[in-house]
């Protein structure tokens, strides 16, 4: 197998969590896409740990993968206070910091 | 190899058509379902990667944990379930030359980077305790802080979603 099949799958799964986020109205698929984001890092560091023999890689992706849930985690709670304000998680309807 | 190859291509098309569909769907909840067949997919990855622990571990908090939390942001935030037609804001458009144009980018520095540079054929799995050893070794000081920051998160999701 080479490296490149599989770095290449992470920047395209990479590219296209960046077009969910420019895209996405709804607070909630905009965390889906960043989940699609923390996903293909993983795959990058899990394939340099193969290709250069150590582990370092593996303690990196576990800690992603904990940092991304307490991200979820907040992030929802913070998605369901905007809700219960405004009665809308479109994000293009919070503007109140907007100059 | 040549099983581990028609694996990897068959996860890989599976994946990219499912992260397609979550960014392009019209309905929240089949979003969801699709974002489990890229982490599930993701998880097939890691095996073919030697990173079994790291596969496990990734079934278990996404598909387990992180996906139930959607649901339930979904289900929390919205009465309807079905088809809607403003999820887009009026940036779609700028988003495809953006992401190509990442591709791109990305596509040449890989190439130009690694080639056709192999893995090694003979990998042998990371075992748990080797990622054990890392963990409580020579990264015990970020596994303290992550302790810190998910007890934080914990704290913070309650503080900010609890009535008063």
């Amino acid at each position: 197998m080479f490296v490149n099949q599989f770095l290449f799958l992470a920047a395209v799964l990479f590219c296209i969590g960046v077009y969910g986020v420019i895209a996405r109205k709804n607070a909630v698929l905009m965390l889906m896409s960043i989940e699609l984001i923390l996903n293909s890092v993983n795959i990058n560091l899990l394939t340099f740990a193969l290709r250069n023999g150590s582990p370092d890689g593996h303690t990196f992706a576990l800690y992603i993968i904990a940092v991304a849930a307490a991200e979820v985690g907040v992030g929802l709670g913070l998605v369901l206070l905007v809700y219960r304000n405004k009665k809308t998680i479109s994000l293009d309807d919070l503007s109140e910091m907007r100059g | 190899m040549i099983a581990q190859n028609i694996g990897f291509w068959i996860i890989a098309l599976m994946m990219i058509g499912a992260a397609l569909r979550v960014v392009t769907t019209n309905n929240v909840v089949h979003a969801a379902l699709w974002l489990v067949v890229v982490l599930s997919g993701a998880a097939g990855q890691y095996i073919l990667l030697a990173a079994e622990f790291v596969a496990i571990t990734q079934v278990l908090v996404y598909i387990g944990a992180v996906m139930v939390l959607f649901l339930f942001g979904t289900m929390l935030t919205r009465a309807r379930i079905g088809a809607e037609s403003d999820l887009n804001n009026s940036y779609k458009k700028l988003g495809i030359p953006v992401g190509l144009i990442m591709l791109v980018a990305m596509g040449l520095a890989l190439t130009d980077s690694f080639g056709d540079e192999r893995l090694p054929e003979s990998a042998t799995v990371v075992s748990t305790q080797e990622i054990s050893d890392q963990i409580f070794g020579p990264y015990l000081l970020p596994f303290w802080a992550l302790s810190f920051v998910l007890l934080a998160a914990v704290v913070g999701a309650i503080v900010l979603a609890r009535k008063d």
